[in-house]
């Protein structure tokens, strides 16, 4: 897959993500999430993995605020957004794009709206309402559908897509944001390996072309190691390991995963 | 020959003595209310002479007051079509209100209340609350009809709202999408077809409630009708019978092509 970065967009100035001292209690007292930092910024790819229940999916819904920190910072390009509340924190989410394990579109609309979906936090619920996007938006979905090879489908409803065209146009609307950073939530676990294979490729693809600094949630390890340029591992709510995956050994895994026989 | 000794009998299922005491109790009293209520034989075979004597005076047919009755039934669709429109377009909102997937339980609470109340009478009741009110005539008719469509789709459309999956929701949540954006963008497609079933469906049941609301003087075909029983008219109320099972399968089949329409 060849993305064509001039067509796309010019080159930003850098965007960053950096999370700061990130604490989250469901209960009082059992933090899911514990004193988490690291920062990420440019073309850089970053994989979260760690054991299921260990946290990675609210730590990525951490940064956007879909579920609230208990303590610690957010930053986006420098913004601070923790204390972001109403229209806010809105805007700010309009600079956090985010991919999900089950695509999350709206079934019953077309490719063309699910990706212009992207916008809605620029535009009017009025000018949603009757489907008024400016003219550049639209454009901008075009060239997209067209770069990810879904051109043909963009008057389809999303439900006659098959699993990996759906995730695409899930990352498609995510790049319609024009974020400063790409979270994706196990964005390869409801595909076969092949297509996961392409997700991946199509999401760093991405990330390079738009300098977009990519945070993924992954539990295929060696997805993770063949993808990207970092490696964060969690285990019981807290970074384990946080370097580049050629530094990630076996050790680490089962510090991270814990037991040591399924390692062969 | 030697007889092999069966098994010992197993009971696959557990007998349930409490729903066969429930039933039982049911019979026992249903025969014991007939006697209360002198509801036997006898009394049948009287009424279905009484009956055939009404039914004879019913033909033929008076079609000659052709005019009143195109009158009134015009001023019955008129109040089913009202009462429709205004119902549903309260009842949109109404409905958001009280689902409890997408609203705080302070906002439910009140919206759920307020569609009880109006599912807790039945439309003749309103009828006669309206007509006393507002006064005689089709805007009593219309205001009953309102609410009691209120209460049946008001709570329809909760309950579908609150089926929807919320994965999208989500999404447009994390793309920072306003409230608004979001239940245009995400709820409705979700719902929009229910909608549309319970909205005709509805209006269906609407036409036939419109025929009755008359006979407590809120207007439409209902006060016609009840005014020729009373006045032993009898060829003339055959004819506004007539009148409405025609009215309703048209009705119904109105509601089936707009329901063929949005599929």
């Amino acid at each position: 897959m060849t993305i064509d970065s001039e067509k796309i967009s010019p080159v930003q100035p850098i965007r960053s993500l950096r999370v700061e001292n990130l604490e989250k209690q469901y209960v009082k007292g059992k933090p899911v999430l514990n004193n988490i930092s690291f920062e990420v910024h440019g073309q850089s790819s970053v994989a979260i993995i760690g054991p299921s229940g260990t946290g990675k999916s609210t730590l990525i819904r951490c940064v956007n605020k879909l579920i609230p920190p208990t303590s610690g910072n957010v930053y986006i390009s420098g913004e601070n957004i923790t204390k972001l509340t109403g229209k806010d924190l809105r805007h700010a989410r309009r600079k956090i794009g985010m991919v999900f394990q089950e695509f999350n579109l709206v079934e019953r609309l077309s490719v063309m709206e699910n990706v212009l979906s992207g916008r809605l936090g620029y535009v009017s619920s009025w000018r949603a309402w009757l489907r008024k996007y400016p003219q550049q938006d639209i454009e901008k979905a075009f060239e997209l559908l067209e770069s990810i090879g879904l051109i043909d489908f963009y008057h389809q409803r999303a439900d006659s897509l098959s699993g990996g065209q759906r995730q695409r146009v899930g990352i498609a609307r995510a790049i319609m944001q024009e974020p400063h950073v790409l979270l994706a939530d196990e964005p390869t676990s409801s595909l076969d390996p092949k297509t996961s294979v392409e997700i991946m490729e199509l999401l760093i693809a991405l990330s390079k072309a738009h300098q977009i600094p990519l945070l993924i949630n992954i539990h295929d390890v060696e997805l993770a190691k063949r993808f990207t340029t970092r490696v964060i591992g969690l285990s019981k709510g807290g970074i384990v390991f946080d370097d580049s995956p050629e530094k990630l050994t076996n050790n680490h895994l089962k510090e991270i995963y814990g037991g040591e026989e399924w390692l062969q | 020959m030697t007889a092999t000794p069966l098994p010992q009998k197993r009971a696959p299922f557990r007998i349930n003595w409490w729903a066969r005491a429930g039933w039982l109790a049911a019979i026992v009293y249903s025969v014991y209310a007939a006697n209360y209520l002198d509801v036997s034989w006898s009394r049948f075979v009287d009424g279905i002479g009484n009956g055939a004597v009404f039914l004879g005076e019913m033909v033929p047919v008076d079609f000659s007051r052709w005019k009143l009755l195109i009158d009134r039934l015009v001023e019955t669709i008129e109040i089913a079509i009202i009462a429709s429109a205004f119902g549903i377009f309260f009842s949109l909102p109404i409905g958001l209100l009280a689902a409890r997937n997408l609203m705080p339980y302070w906002i439910t609470w009140p919206a759920r209340t307020f569609i009880a109340l109006c599912r807790s009478f039945h439309p003749v009741i309103f009828a006669i609350l309206f007509v006393k009110a507002v006064g005689f005539g089709p805007l009593a008719g219309i205001l009953t009809l309102i609410f009691a469509s209120i209460g049946f789709i008001g709570k329809l459309f909760a309950e579908a709202i609150e089926e929807i999956s919320l994965k999208p929701l989500e999404a447009l949540r994390a793309a920072g999408a306003p409230f608004m954006s979001v239940i245009i963008y995400a709820v409705l497609p979700q719902v929009l077809n229910r909608f549309i079933g319970f909205s005709s469906y509805q209006l269906d049941a609407n036409l036939r409630n419109s025929t009755m609301v008359g006979i407590v003087g809120a207007g439409g075909i209902g006060g016609t009708l009840f005014a020729a029983f009373q006045r032993f008219d009898y060829d003339f109320l055959a004819a506004i019978l007539i009148s409405i099972i025609a009215l309703v399968m048209i009705s119904e089949f109105i509601s089936t092509q707009i329901k063929k329409v949005f599929q």
